[in-house]
């Protein structure tokens, strides 16, 4: 575990860059961690970065069957918006932990 | 009283207090287990248990993993669901339509209908292969398996019996599935089974997951990681499988990542049961959506719901369902009496995970702690060791065959493990 600097903010991160207090998050951390991961964001990409933190709040346990069956993009779309494991760029960019297993 | 005031005293309570209906879904691994708990929890003049499930076999579900490598015989891994079906308790062996919570009734596919007081909900998962285009077909049990039922397990045997080396990939399409260590313990399997015929140098072992790697939880990545180098098991990760072209032998992602294939051992989608659906209460996988402590369902009061049923953010495991059930027979007292639920299930869980050549680990863990080292299941002494390789623990694997027969599914409880996961024992970095 370690903080971080991101747009100006002391954030708790782990080792990763995922940030390990969801509470901490701002759009413009969001934007710079973006940033770092090579996407522009766009208002689709916050519609789906809205999306993620509020199924995140809920305990919901993401996929992307779930993100494809959003009503926000379809799993293309989806693949669209965030290249390259979607669901594992996006979590960080939401600032919440990506999807873990039992192990 | 007398003997026979006392058989008038019982008649009379029978015909004037209205018995009441507790109905079971299900009789596999948590079904059978809250059939014996409750029978014995439940006063019998008040309460008629029945428990429906139109299977004949109760299969030991984790010796699914080991019949491919004809480590298990197939006789090994089959008894009958009636044997573990306690006196008194009525089994009925029928196909279940839905579930119309409403009514408090469950349709049969039969037509006929069940009235419940109380409704406990342990269908389980299954696999869906039909969920990804391209999966099901002639390749099926060809050059692509699942060992997740008893046929792909049988039929995978058979093939690794006489493969004769190439691509093997161990896929799992998409999370959750039960027993997430599974397909990891496959591969691990694989590299000792073609060692041990002396052509590993043959097989090209890579293990293809949704996941962001082979290990997601920090220590487990930081203990563990070394055995993917040492059995030389390449990786894949975030590969979101779309289809299967068989007649190229590749599985495609939605991102276009291409993976080719010899052989294809894939875990399909896992799902709900299909009645879960016909009821209209599931989620987008047909699980129901429950109570994460206390097990109540989400749906209505009187319908709880244990086992791989659930949408719980735990694993889909027998251990969990075990842990569950005496959450849940404590919690279904307290319902009937009108009190609230106090029993809350913490998530706990408690999997041994083969790495190979005779070894094992065992994990220990629940909602809030990751699986770390320690000793299990008495602190300091063990003799189990948590998230270390050890003979031991591969013996203790092997032995949970017998605890699972005749202490876990007849609703026992296991010396020295509590439902609630103990944190005495264990090494926690402050």
């Amino acid at each position: 575990m370690a903080e971080k600097l991101i747009a100006g903010i002391q954030v708790d991160c782990n080792e990763q860059g995922y940030l390990t207090n969801p509470e901490q998050w701002n759009k413009e951390i969001g934007l710079e961690i973006a940033a770092e991961e090579n996407i522009s964001m766009t208002d689709k990409h916050w519609e789906l970065i809205d999306y993620l933190r509020k199924q995140y709040k809920d305990e919901v346990a993401l996929t992307v069957r779930k993100v494809g069956k959003s009503g926000v993009v379809d799993i293309k779309e989806f693949y669209n918006l965030f290249p390259n494991g979607p669901l594992k760029t996006a979590s960080k960019i939401a600032g919440i932990p990506k999807p873990v297993s039992c192990i | 009283m007398g003997v026979y005031t006392n058989v008038g005293v019982l008649l009379f309570l029978t015909i004037v207090v209205d018995m009441k209906e507790l109905l079971i879904l299900g009789a596999g691994t948590a079904g059978t287990m809250m059939a014996n708990h409750l029978k014995k929890s439940l006063p019998k003049t008040m309460w008629n248990i029945r428990i429906v499930d139109h299977e004949e076999t109760h299969y030991y579900q984790p010796g699914f993993l080991l019949l491919p490598f004809d480590i298990y015989t197939t006789d090994q891994l089959k008894k009958s669901v009636a044997e573990f079906i306690p006196k008194g308790v009525h089994l009925i062996r029928e196909k279940i339509d839905r579930v119309d919570k409403d009514k408090d009734q469950v349709i049969l596919q039969n037509k006929e209908i069940l009235n419940y007081d109380i409704l406990i909900i342990a269908t389980g998962c299954t696999t869906a292969p039909q969920e990804i285009e391209g999966m099901l077909g002639d390749h099926w049990y060809n050059s692509v398996f699942d060992f997740y039922t008893y046929e792909g397990a049988k039929n995978l045997r058979d093939k690794l019996r006489t493969w004769e080396g190439g691509k093997l990939l161990v896929h799992i399409c998409e999370m959750p599935i039960k027993c997430p260590v599974a397909p990891l313990e496959f591969a691990f399997l694989c590299d000792s089974f073609f060692s041990n015929k002396k052509m590993r140098d043959k097989v090209e072992i890579t293990y293809v997951t949704p996941m962001s790697g082979a290990f997601t939880k920090p220590v487990a990545t930081k203990e563990l990681n070394y055995l993917l180098e040492q059995k030389n098991i390449n990786i894949v990760p975030d590969f979101n499988i779309e289809k299967v072209d068989a007649e190229r032998k590749k599985i495609i992602d939605y991102g276009g990542k291409e993976v080719e294939y010899d052989l294809l051992v894939t875990v399909p989608t896992n799902m709900g049961d299909e009645m879960i659906l016909r009821s209209g209460f599931g989620d987008d996988l047909n699980y129901v959506p429950t109570d994460k402590a206390t097990l109540q369902s989400k749906v209505k009061d009187n319908i709880f719901v244990l086992g791989d049923a659930t949408d719980l953010p735990a694993s889909k495991a027998g251990s969990v369902a075990h842990f569950q059930a005496e959450i849940l027979t404590e919690n279904i007292q307290s319902y009937i009496a009108g009190k609230p639920l106090k029993g809350a299930f913490d998530g706990h869980a408690n999997c041994f995970i083969e790495t190979g050549k005779g070894k094992a680990l065992i994990i220990d863990f629940n909602y809030v702690q990751e699986p770390v080292k320690g000793t299990f299941p008495i602190p300091g002494i063990g003799p189990l060791k948590l998230l270390e390789e050890s003979r031991i623990n591969h013996l203790g694997k092997l032995a949970f065959r017998w605890v699972y027969w005749n202490i876990l599914i007849k609703g026992r409880a296991i010396p020295f493990v509590s439902s609630a996961m103990k944190l005495a024992g264990k090494k926690i970095e402050k």
